[in-house]
């Protein structure tokens, strides 16, 4: 037993002083909240004005929308842009191919992005664009370094460059949009985008309290019966 | 044991009915109301039978699953998506299944522990020790299929990863994963066999393994936690064992309170950390698989990474990744061994000695930091500076997992020596309870 304390002590020592090599990407928290409906609701119209064109979400329904509060009347006449039921889910016209003839990469579906890359990579991302004239689009990103896709809401938020000193970014010509409104879009658009990574979460947190109460009494149940059996055992 | 199926017999209705056909009550007898197990089983014989459940959960779950499932290079990945959105609570079981299977490893290796403690694997027990590590090794194929199949980064590079292994045996190698993938590169192909292996070829061996570990068990009855053969103390009149108790109803209804902190557990994960932090998930694998684009770093799900490290951590010899092949594959027969490896006059650790005591902690210890060193790029820590003799310019992970790879097969190389060297405590004839 003691040369295991002495084994774990060593091993926490040497760990400790290893650290992390390769130090990890700062990404900002994206404010997520999906209890928020009002939220939800303007991430989705954001979606569907501004990233449905070039990236479908293929296993999203639009009538999933009535998730976060919405009628079907309201998603057939303000969102159902590119299906004509309500039942479809969110594709898009442009093919494989063009999108690798005209971006250098196929924009990939936004389905379940979210629980790929994490809430606070897409937020960072999306507020993360500079001019760079070196590259094919003008566009240049601190999260993702190279980033093929365009800066499609620069008129939002404006121009930003980076100040590669202290590698942070400036506002150097302001868009439609002031610094707040443009963090709140985007923290809008990636609650919604988390909300379409898994629609049945808020249904999942809703009832594992139940289920968890449930096995709480069971626990209570079986613990007495055993008690009552094994009275008898010496 | 006559009187009694007499007197059952001359019961009428459906049971004596069945009774003349089928040897029901004669089982329930045998095998529940007088299988007699030691009293002072604690903490540790939970197991065998969550195991047990965890199968039937994943079963079920699994079988629900098929039904909606396509196993098809371009369906899967959608299919499993449309589990998670558009089937009737299809996120439950699948978080069910996902969840059930790290829990059935959880629940395995604590079950294996329990075994290592206690020396359960010894004499007479040597076969039901070596129809579990049969076990072992189908469950292991069972999660390496399964994981293939919803078909995300992870799964692909993964398999891609495993099967590449295969190619370096000398010789037969290259054609060996090509006749395993049934293509050039895992595809549709190996998806649709790794889908047939994974719902019908393991589960019946599983099941009829269990069948016959089971059969092993009630043949030698269980050990427990003293070590101590309950069969050699009955009552002389009714030959039944002074410290054992029928199975049931005694240890049907404590395995009940195991059952509900095992759900309750298993719940928690299920409605509030179905990913747990990209252990039981990994993000990578909600990217649809993608036989161009390679992820940076692959990584098996965390209950391979042990063996995983002790691949990576054997350094190729001759441009040959044979002998790490060999070592990870050696890392998890070894167990089977292990019967003809102790050689300690007593099973229990309660009255081994404190050479074994060690060596067990030595194993844990290198079993627990393989298996973290398994989840994270080798070059986690950096590398050793180029000033060092031998080592400078090595990652220092490596060097790390190559020691904790020794100690892992020494504890088993070593073991007839430590083990009979020991010195052991007088065993006591009756169990302490």
């Amino acid at each position: 037993m003691k040369i295991l304390i002495k084994l774990v002590f060593i091993i926490t020592c040497v760990y400790s002083s290893f650290g992390y090599a390769n130090e990890q990407l700062k990404l900002d928290k994206a404010p997520i909240n999906l209890n928020d409906q009002a939220s939800l609701q303007r991430g989705a119209k954001t979606f569907v004005n501004y990233c449905l064109n070039c990236h479908s979400a293929n296993y999203m329904r639009y009538n999933r929308l009535k998730d976060i509060g919405l009628s079907d009347n309201l998603i057939k006449e303000n969102l159902l842009f590119t299906a004509e039921k309500i039942g479809e889910p969110m594709k898009i016209a442009m093919t494989k191919k063009d999108a690798k003839d005209w971006f250098g990469a196929n924009p990939p579906d936004l389905s379940v992005e979210v629980r790929a890359r994490g809430a606070d990579w897409v937020y960072s991302y999306l507020r993360g664009y500079y001019r760079d004239s070196s590259r094919p689009t003008g566009w240049n990103n601190t999260v993702y370094v190279k980033t093929a896709m365009p800066h499609i809401l620069w008129k939002l938020q404006g121009d930003q460059k980076l100040n590669e000193e202290h590698h942070t970014l400036e506002l150097i010509k302001p868009g439609t949009l002031s610094v707040k409104e443009y963090d709140t879009l985007i923290g809008d658009l990636v609650n919604y985008l988390t909300f379409m990574s898994e629609p049945s979460k808020l249904k999942r947190l809703h009832m594992g309290y139940y289920v968890l109460l449930f096995l709480g009494l069971l626990l209570v149940l079986t613990i007495n019966l055993k008690k009552e059996f094994w009275k008898d055992i010496k | 044991m006559k009187t009694e199926i007499k007197t059952k017999k001359t019961k009428s209705g459906l049971v004596a009915w069945i009774d003349d056909r089928f040897p029901l009550s004669s089982f329930i007898t045998n095998h529940l109301r007088e299988y007699y197990a030691p009293k002072n089983f604690n903490f540790w014989y939970y197991f065998g039978a969550l195991a047990l459940l965890t199968l039937v959960l994943q079963l079920i779950t699994g079988l629900l699953l098929t039904m909606h499932y396509k196993p098809d290079a371009e369906l899967a990945f959608g299919s499993v998506e449309y589990i998670m959105r558009d089937v009737s609570f299809g996120w439950l079981i699948r978080y069910m299944h996902s969840t059930g299977a790290s829990l059935f490893f959880v629940v395995i290796y604590l079950h294996m522990f329990k075994a290592l403690i206690y020396g359960s694997y010894k004499n007479p027990r040597e076969l039901l020790w070596l129809f579990g590590v049969a076990i072992f090794l189908c469950l292991m194929g069972e999660a390496f299929f399964g994981y293939l199949l919803p078909w995300g980064q992870m799964s692909y590079w993964g398999a891609q990863v495993i099967v590449n292994l295969f190619s370096a045996i000398p010789f037969v190698g290259p054609d060996l994963s090509e006749w395993l993938r049934g293509d050039y590169l895992v595809s549709d192909a190996t998806l649709n066999r790794f889908f047939a292996f994974h719902v019908i070829a393991l589960p019946l061996a599983l099941f009829g393994l269990v069948f016959l570990h089971l059969v092993a068990l009630h043949e030698v009855g269980s050990n427990n936690p003293d070590g101590v053969e309950i069969k050699k103390n009955v009552d002389k009149k009714t030959n039944i064992p002074l410290d054992g108790i029928p199975f049931h109803p005694y240890y049907t209804v404590k395995d009940l309170i195991g059952v509900s902190v095992f759900l309750l557990v298993f719940a928690l994960i299920v409605f509030y950390l179905p990913e747990m932090g990209g252990y039981f998930l990994e993000a990578n694998n909600f990217i649809p698989a993608d036989p161009l684009k390679t992820p940076a770093h692959i990584a098996p799900v965390w209950y391979f990474t042990p063996y995983y490290s002790i691949l990576r951590a054997v350094p190729p010899i001759l441009n040959s990744q044979f002998p790490g092949v060999a070592a990870m594959g050696l890392s998890v027969i070894a167990f089977a061994f292990l019967p003809w490896l102790d050689r300690s006059k007593v099973k229990s650790i309660r009255y081994k000695g404190n050479l074994f005591k060690r060596w067990i902690g030595l194993f844990v210890v290198s079993f627990l930091v393989l298996g973290y060193l398994g989840t994270v790029p080798s070059t986690v820590w950096g590398q050793f500076s180029n000033a060092i003799p031998l080592i400078g310019g090595v990652d220092k992970a490596t060097v790390v997992a190559r020691i904790f790879t020794i100690t892992y097969f020494l504890f088993f190389v070593l073991m007839p020596y430590y083990s009979k060297k020991d010195k052991t405590k007088p065993v006591p004839s009756r169990v302490s309870y």
